[in-house]
């Protein structure tokens, strides 16, 4: 799977809070959420992202609350990959769970900036920057979790498993 | 095996289990809130089953907007409502609930032994009372309450040892807030914390309660203790079923042990915008206060309301400061009643309000505006956490929070 986009940069423990305020969340319709995405720390952020957008950052990215609405807001804002140096124990749980790709390279987020186009291919782990004429490596999607962000998250990747175990 | 590896081993039908392995396990209680039931919901109704596997073991607390602040939030109240009803699982309605990690163990659903897991992230509060509890989103805690079961990776364990005896008004706040400070807010990332030594013996399961809920603070998928006889003593007269208190072996591997001489710990406080940014309150400077919150699901015990009413007691919050103080649950509040804490509250010029998340979290019930800083018990003082993204939380006990409201700037109970 080949994603595409300019980059969004951040710094290090970009909590939940940050992705979606608390203020928010008496809805869960994830494009009503993904209108108020970044909005504490970059209020500009709705406005300039565009449909294959990548979102990086340093350390520890999505610490905080448990709400799935914080990787749901990001990728109904267009966002097709977050890469850091490394994320939140819920938040990368939840991340694959609703079918937001997800990535560890601690190169290609340092070396990376904002407006940089990059290339990822989940299935072999690599991410070009564009831009900048680099490549990085990070660790490739097994199959089964392809097929999950294929599915669109953990709940259509069982169903569709369920299917075909009863054709 | 340490306490983590040997309940989640028994949970997964293992007699042994190591950092790193995947496992399967089965769940004694799965949560889940107001803000996060609505999309577990509707994730529930995707997978196509009709009924939770077990409604005994399903719980929902609206706590988090609840009284309802808006009509969004009482719609999705209203759905978690519907759900909770037709499926006949645990559910406090308005009256009955507290904050989710307050009355779960009051009401003796969290007992030793026990898996938990929760769409919240606090749900590590339990770690308290030696169960295994732990924050997961609400896909998790769909497919738990479908089927009794979720996977999970075995943590390492980090163990934390605390020596020496504690001096006068510090507490389990004070030292999970020093930790914190000490190891980073990814200090303790994917691993579970166990916390022990002379100075944990001695700590009533308040404190406790305090610091395995701000576990998550430091990044970690538990915080967990041994189940002593201060645990016994307040988990024997609520417990309805059976339990099995979990020791660790003493030949147990952790990742890192980490000690401190606790007699030396200071009251601490945390500066914006992160819980780790934490200074002995000696060191705090002159930081002057708009509004004081003491509750939350990390200090909204009953100790807590005993402490902070010791310290208002014939004294008076600063003139055109606010201080709002909210019990945990109806229990304690009516303790607070019955004791004359909430006298001596009103008396000092605070008020008192409902058991809810509210402010914590900037829902509603104390947010602040552009520029204004609060002193809370809370356990986040992220960037826009209580309000306003210009306005500031420094999270500290209630000891502090309660002399701080009657200054109008942050500072010790010493200073009164």
């Amino acid at each position: 799977m080949k994603l595409s986009g300019k980059v969004h940069k951040y710094g290090a423990n970009v909590d939940t809070d940050a992705i979606i305020p608390a203020r928010y969340l008496n809805v869960s319709d994830p494009a009503e959420l993904a209108k108020h995405c970044m909005e504490d720390i970059d209020a500009e952020f709705i406005n300039k992202v565009e449909p294959g957008d990548i979102i990086v950052a340093t350390t520890n990215f999505g610490s905080g609350s448990s709400r799935e609405h914080a990787p749901l807001a990001i990728k109904a804002s267009g966002i097709s990959c977050v890469i850091a140096h490394s994320f939140a124990r819920i938040f990368y749980r939840n991340s694959m769970n609703i079918g937001l790709p997800i990535l560890e390279c601690i190169e290609a987020a340092e070396k990376s900036d904002s407006g940089d186009i990059l290339e990822v291919e989940l299935a072999t782990g690599e991410i070009n920057n564009v831009t900048k004429n680099l490549s990085f490596k990070a660790k490739p999607y097994p199959e089964f979790m392809l097929e999950l962000i294929s599915a669109g998250g953990l709940i259509e990747h069982t169903k569709q498993k369920l299917r075909v175990g009863e054709q | 095996m340490t306490i983590a590896e040997k309940i989640l081993a028994t949970h997964c039908g293992k007699t042994r289990v190591s950092p790193g392995e995947l496992i399967n396990v089965r769940v004694d209680l799965v949560l889940s809130n107001d803000i996060t039931a609505p999309i577990a919901i509707k994730e529930f109704n995707r997978i196509g089953v009709k009924k939770v596997f077990d409604p005994n073991k399903v719980v929902m607390v609206p706590d988090h907007f609840i009284p309802n602040k808006d009509i969004a939030s009482a719609e999705q109240a209203k759905m978690m409502r519907d759900f909770a009803l037709s499926q006949g699982i645990i559910y406090f309605e308005v009256g009955e609930m507290g904050i989710e990690h307050v009355i779960l163990p009051e009401k003796g659903l969290v007992l030793p032994g026990d898996v938990v897991i929760g769409a919240d992230s606090h749900t590590c509060t339990y770690g308290a009372v030696n169960a295994f509890a732990t924050g997961m989103g609400s896909t998790d805690i769909a497919t738990a309450m479908a089927t009794g079961e979720i996977w999970m990776k075995v943590p390492p364990t980090i163990k934390f040892v605390y020596h020496g005896q504690l001096q006068k008004w510090v507490g389990g706040k004070d030292l999970i807030l020093h930790t914190i400070g000490n190891i980073g807010v990814d200090g303790a990332l994917y691993a579970a914390m166990q916390f022990e030594g002379e100075a944990i013996d001695s700590l009533p399961i308040d404190g406790r309660l305090s610091m395995a809920n701000m576990a998550i603070e430091a990044g970690g998928k538990a915080g967990l203790f041994r189940a002593d006889q201060t645990t016994l003593d307040y988990i024997k007269p609520r417990a309805t079923r059976s339990y099995t208190v979990v020791d660790p072996d003493p030949d147990a591997e952790y990742a890192q042990t980490i000690e401190y001489d606790a007699s030396k710990i200071e009251p601490q406080v945390a500066f914006p915008h992160l819980p780790s940014n934490t200074r002995p309150i000696n060191q705090v400077g002159n930081v002057e206060i708009d509004q004081a919150v003491i509750g939350s699901c990390t200090n909204g015990r009953l100790s807590d309301l005993i402490v902070a009413a010791e310290i208002l007691k014939g004294r008076k919050v600063a003139k055109n400061k606010r201080c709002i103080i909210i019990p945990g649950s109806q229990e304690i509040y009516l303790q607070a009643l019955k004791m004359g804490l909430l006298e001596t509250f009103i008396n000092a010029g605070a008020v008192v309000s409902t058991p809810t998340c509210g402010p914590c979290l900037g829902g509603y019930m104390g947010i602040l505006a552009d520029g204004e800083r609060c002193i809370s018990t809370t356990n986040r003082n992220f960037v826009g956490r209580m309000g306003h993204t210009k306005s500031e939380v420094y999270l500290a006990s209630p000891a502090i929070a309660a002399a701080s409201a009657v200054l109008g700037r942050i500072c010790g109970p010493e200073e009164l």
